[in-house]
């Protein structure tokens, strides 16, 4: 029976019950798993408190010109997946795709998840978060791209908490309005996101129109594969097994994926000859450690290994009918993608401002590496996914898909 | 009807004694503009042509909206790197020691004639069109409408460090007991806002350095500074475009 098919006459005690039944079908592995991941997300909390009450200089590895570190990175890596999320799983539930409609739900609710992962850890990031809720609302600054990507994204997840909410009590042409707005607010803001650091004109490495095109991009590709992965798991922890509808979903999240590879593969090739023809003064070094300096490992392995050519590979070779095959696909490009945006905001802050002056302290790319709280408060951000998604499956019986669909 | 033309074998040679001074100058601000060396090579920053330098009153005042409009400019080969500056400016302005407002950089050029190493003060750029003012999301940091000195209101800055990413000049630091974004602020509230005439860092260098003043007067010693073609005039980092008001030269 569809969880929610008999919901205008549940009562509390029924939910309840419905609930507490379905938590108790978890086999004991869930519940390690599920506790692993919530003292991550506690561990995390209790870094990210202890660093703004303690100080961010005290114990985040960032300085003033590196100021942000790999907790932005991860919001980024966190707030993209949303978007690919949102942006993937509406080509089924607004524009009336019907072999993508079998994700729906799942999907809004890892966009919302991965938006709250991505909030969590730059709550950790600012530093007086508390100043941020007021002055937000009360001195906003229109030009400024931080605050369109904040308000968008906060916007975009009211919206997609009530879509949600009208997908599970069958108020379908509300939950299309809610999904195509949340669509809008989720593109906006990733562009927006992309601003924050493409319209730097001191910032040479980052600095242009290709950051805003290239997220979107990024954003199909890592909602696609995100798609799979939690799919394919949500299954294993439901101990069900795919039926025909949701395993062309599969499929044809599989084609976005390839889709969305081939594009960023194109957007990294000329993006990176780019940053090498004309050794342009304040990115070229940047991309030189990416090519073969201190980043290369993590861009050859991760960003072209991990989040580009295995999975491409992988993704054909499973013809979209194997899906451990296409599990271990997206597994490798969720961590790939995880060291892509890393190697952007960081690559990005590494060239000293002052590195065209030759100036002693300015000839040599900034070092930085995570301290052990924000790989924390990272690992937090994950926990909280992880803790989420296993919750939903089992609080939402595994987000079934209703029979008007 | 014909035009007749100028046959420059059978004319006669002037000589280059009997040329004005006065055309002497235009032909060197011709040539100058021409090759580029006047239009971007020197003046980055409010000004981009021998016209606008010498502007009439009305574009001058559009060049430099604020009145005063204070700037600052940096003689590179009198700074010895003594770093009074630096201490004037922490004390005046409350600067923690992991923290400056104002740095002295240094470029060493093993290979140089004469001269190897050079010092080269920064400080807040107080752009014209600064990127810290555009990205910050609660206007926390903005122009001072009057002055145009970039200003903090640290009541309002969340801590996300945006501006510091903006500034091309690394000039931004987080002030943990302020709990708010600090930088160069002209000395604006410790000084200038009391009547001084004089930033702390222009006041402690004992080789004039630097030199503070008033580009929208044209009496002011920053403003001749600026509006001379005898010496090369420039600005750090002009391609990141943000119309810097603190100027270099030598001599």
């Amino acid at each position: 029976m569809s969880p929610n098919s008999n919901s205008g006459g549940l009562t509390l005690n029924g939910l309840e019950r419905q609930v507490v039944s379905r938590m108790k079908s978890g086999s004991n592995r869930y519940f390690v798993v599920v506790l692993i991941f919530g003292l991550l997300m506690l561990a995390g909390s209790i870094a990210g408190l202890m660093a703004t009450v303690g100080g961010h200089h005290v114990y985040y590895n960032v300085n003033r010109e590196l100021a942000w570190g790999v907790l932005i990175s991860t919001y980024v890596y966190f707030v993209v997946t949303s978007t690919g999320l949102c942006l993937v799983s509406s080509i089924g539930h607004i524009f009336g795709v019907e072999s993508f409609m079998p994700l729906a739900k799942r999907a809004v609710f890892l966009a919302i998840v991965t938006l709250c992962a991505g909030f969590f850890v730059i709550c950790a990031e600012i530093k007086v978060p508390i100043r941020m809720m007021l002055y937000n609302i009360i001195s906003p600054n229109l030009t400024s791209n931080i605050w369109w990507m904040g308000t968008l994204y906060g916007v975009a997840l009211a919206v997609m908490i009530l879509e949600f909410i009208f997908l599970y009590t069958n108020k379908v042409k509300l939950a299309v309005i809610c999904g195509f707005t949340a669509a809008v607010g989720e593109i906006a803001a990733n562009s927006n996101l992309a601003g924050v650091f493409g319209l730097l004109n001191g910032r040479d490495f980052w600095h242009g129109a290709f950051l805003p095109i290239f997220f979107i991009g990024s954003a199909v590709m890592t909602g696609a594969a995100a798609l799979i992965f939690f799919h394919v798991l949500a299954y294993r922890v439901n101990h069900e097994i795919m039926d025909e509808p949701m395993l062309r979903a599969m499929q044809g999240c599989r084609k976005v994926a390839i889709l969305g590879i081939c594009i960023v593969s194109f957007f990294t090739i000329w993006r990176m000859v780019s940053l090498v023809a004309g050794e342009p003064s304040g990115a070229y070094l940047g991309a030189m450690a990416m090519i073969k300096g201190s980043y290369a490992f993590s861009f050859w392995v991760f960003e072209i290994g991990f989040a580009l050519v295995l999975p491409l590979i992988l993704y054909v070779r499973s013809q979209g009918t194997n899906l451990r095959m296409m599990l271990v696909a997206s597994t490798l490009m969720i961590i790939g993608l995880f060291f892509m945006r890393y190697n952007m905001v960081i690559v990005g802050q590494a060239i000293p401002v002052y590195y065209s002056l030759g100036v002693n302290g300015s000839k040599e790319l900034i070092k930085y590496f995570p301290s052990y709280l924000e790989i924390l408060v990272t690992l937090g951000g994950f926990g909280l996914t992880g803790f989420l998604f296993l919750l939903g499956e089992k609080v939402f019986g595994g987000h079934k898909m209703d029979a008007h669909h | 009807m014909k035009k007749q033309l100028l046959d420059l074998d059978k004319s006669h040679n002037e000589g280059v004694e009997n040329i004005s001074a006065e055309e002497r100058r235009n032909f060197l601000k011709m040539g100058l503009t021409l090759t580029g060396v006047f239009a971007s090579g020197t003046l980055f920053s409010l000004v981009g042509s021998a016209q606008k330098v010498f502007a009439s009153d009305a574009a001058f005042v559009e060049k430099y909206p604020y009145k005063p409009h204070y700037s600052m400019m940096v003689h590179v080969d009198r700074c010895i790197d003594c770093e009074r500056c630096k201490k004037a400016c922490a004390k005046t302005n409350d600067v923690p020691d992991y923290g400056f407002r104002t740095n002295i950089l240094e470029r060493e050029v093993p290979n140089a004639i004469g001269v190897k190493t050079e010092f080269i003060p920064v400080l807040c750029n107080h752009c014209n069109l600064s990127q810290c003012t555009r990205v910050c999301p609660t206007k926390a940091t903005y122009k001072n409408p009057s002055n145009g000195i970039v200003m903090m209101d640290t009541t309002k800055c969340i801590g996300c460090l945006s501006c510091q990413m903006a500034c091309p000049y690394n000039a931004r630091y987080f002030h943990e007991e302020k709990m708010a974004v600090d930088k160069c602020s002209f000395c604006w509230e410790s000084r200038l806002s009391k009547g001084e005439k004089l930033t702390a860092c222009a006041e402690a260098c004992p080789a004039g350095a630097r030199i503070f003043g008033d580009l929208s007067n044209p009496k002011d010693r920053v403003y001749k500074r600026v509006h001379q073609i005898e010496k090369t005039v420039w600005v750090l980092r002009p391609e990141a475009g943000t119309k810097p008001n603190v100027f270099y030269t030598r001599g």
